[in-house]
C-alpha cells in the first residue's frame, strides 16, 4: 500500500508542485489549504508524512501540529515544516514545536527527496 | 559538432583526466563548455576546439584547465547516499577505535571531494560519533578542480546545498547562518586539510589511509584506466582499511582483492579482513 502524504499550504502552486513530487515518490497525496481542513482530513485518517506551511489563514502550521500530536496515534506522522521565513531561529521554533524535519522554500524535488530520505519514509 | 571536434575535446580529456568520453555525451560536453568559449571569448566550441591545438602556452594551460574542470565537477551533496556514513559511525570506526588503540590515528581519503561536501561529512559524522580526545584524526580531501578546492576550503553553503543531504538538527548545531548562507563552523573545517591532486598522477606522496572515499568518479574512466587508478587507491589503503566506492560502482573485474560489503552502497573491504565486518 501506498504511504500517504497530506500537504497543507495555502499556495495552490506550493501545493502542486510538492504534490508532483512526493507522487514521483511513490506516495498518495492529499492537499489542505489551511490547518483547519488539514486537521479534518487527519481525523479520518492519518497520514505518514505532513508537509506543512507556518502561516495559513484559520489555523496555523503551529496549532495544527499541537492540535495533530493530541489525536490518536497523532504522533505517527512525520511533519516536515516548509516555510519561507529560513532565519535560524525560526528553524529552532519548528524543532520545538514538533516538527521532524524543515524545508527551506523554494524547495526542488532532491530536497523533499533528501528530506523524507532523513526521516525513514524511502530508502 | 563536428566528429573532428569531439575527438580534439575526448583525447584532450582522456589524456588530463582519464575521463572516458562516448559520442552520446556530446551534448553535455556542449552544456558544459559553452560557458568556457564565451569566457574565453571563442563564438563557438569549433573556434575553441583549433584554440585547444595550439601552443602550450600559460594561456593555453589556463584554458585546458577550465575545460578539464568544467567536464569533471561532479554533482555532490552532504552525506550523500547516507548508508556509507552510517557504516563509518557505526561499523568502521568502532573497529578502529580498538584496532589502532595504540597509535590513537585515524586517517581517512576523500579522493573526488567536490565543493567539501564528502569530506565535511565525514568530519561531521567522526565529530558526533565523539571519538576520545587522544585521538588524531586526518582527513584529506584532494579534488582535479582548483575552483572546487577553493570553495570547499571557504565552508560556506547555500540553502540548497545544506538542505540536500543534512538534516535540520545537524545543520543548526554545525552550522551559523548569514543571510542566506550557512557558514560551516570552525571545528568541523578545521578537522579538513584540502589540496589539489588528479588521480592519474603518482600517488607516492599521499601515504596510507585506513579509508578512502572515491565516490563516482572510476565510473568516468574506461575499463583500463579504471583498473590502474583502483590498484593504485589499493595501494594506499591499510591492509584492514575500506575503500568507499558509489553506490552503483563495484570492483568486479578491476579487482580480486576487494570484495563489497554487503548492502553497504559502494563500500569495499580487502577480502582477507572482511572477518571485522560480516
Amino acid at each position: 500500500m501506498k504511504k500517504a502524504c497530506l500537504i497543507v499550504d495555502d499556495s495552490r502552486v506550493v501545493r502542486k508542485v510538492a504534490r508532483r513530487i512526493a507522487a514521483d515518490l511513490g506516495f498518495e497525496c492529499i492537499e489542505a489549504e489551511d490547518g483547519d481542513k488539514a486537521f479534518q482530513s487527519c481525523q479520518q485518517s492519518l497520514p505518514d508524512v505532513v508537509i506543512l506551511d507556518w502561516n495559513m489563514p484559520v489555523m496555523s502550521g503551529a496549532e495544527f501540529l499541537e492540535k495533530l500530536r493530541h489525536l490518536k496515534n497523532g504522533d505517527h506522522p512525520k511533519v516536515i515544516f516548509c516555510t519561507t521565513e529560513n532565519t535560524a531561529t525560526q528553524l529552532q521554533r519548528a524543532i520545538k514545536a514538533g516538527a521532524d524535519e524543515y524545508i527551506m522554500k523554494p524547495f526542488d524535488s532532491e530536497v523533499i527527496e533528501s528530506k523524507f530520505r532523513q526521516i525513514g519514509l524511502i530508502k | 559538432m563536428r566528429i573532428t571536434d569531439f575527438d580534439v575535446y575526448k583525447d584532450l580529456l582522456r589524456e588530463k583526466s582519464g575521463l572516458n568520453l562516448s559520442p552520446e555525451k556530446s551534448s553535455l560536453l556542449e552544456s558544459r563548455l559553452s560557458p568556457i568559449a564565451k569566457k574565453w571569448g571563442y563564438a563557438s566550441m569549433e573556434i575553441m576546439a583549433v584554440a585547444l591545438q595550439g601552443v602550450p602556452d600559460k594561456k593555453l594551460i589556463n584554458l585546458i584547465n577550465d575545460v578539464v574542470e568544467a567536464m569533471t565537477t561532479n554533482d555532490t551533496s552532504f552525506m550523500r547516499d547516507v548508508t556509507p556514513f552510517t557504516l563509518m559511525r557505526d561499523t568502521m570506526l568502532p573497529y578502529f577505535i580498538s584496532k589502532r588503540a595504540r597509535q590513537k590515528k585515524i586517517h581517512i581519503w576523500s579522493a573526488a571531494c567536490a565543493s567539501g561536501q564528502e569530506p565535511y561529512s565525514i568530519a561531521i559524522t567522526l565529530k558526533d560519533k565523539g571519538l576520545p580526545p587522544s585521538w588524531k584524526v586526518e582527513i584529506t580531501a584532494t579534488d582535479i578542480s582548483r575552483d572546487s578546492i577553493d570553495r570547499a576550503k571557504m565552508g560556506v553553503f547555500s540553502q540548497f546545498e545544506v538542505q540536500r543531504g543534512l538534516s535540520i538538527h545537524t545543520l543548526l548545531k554545525h552550522f551559523t547562518q548569514d543571510e542566506d548562507k550557512w557558514i560551516l563552523h570552525n571545528d568541523i573545517s578545521k578537522m579538513v586539510k584540502f589540496d589539489y591532486f588528479n588521480l592519474l598522477d603518482d600517488m607516492k606522496k599521499m601515504g596510507k589511509f585506513d579509508i578512502i572515499f572515491c565516490r563516482n568518479v572510476l565510473l568516468l574512466f574506461d575499463e583500463k584506466m579504471r583498473k590502474t587508478v583502483l590498484g593504485k587507491l589499493t595501494q594506499h589503503l591499510e591492509p584492514d582499511g575500506f575503500l568507499v566506492l558509489g553506490k552503483s560502482e563495484n570492483t568486479i573485474g578491476l579487482s580480486e582483492d576487494l570484495k563489497p560489503i554487503q548492502g553497504s552502497s559502494g563500500v569495499h573491504a580487502f577480502r582477507d579482513s572482511l572477518h571485522h565486518v560480516n
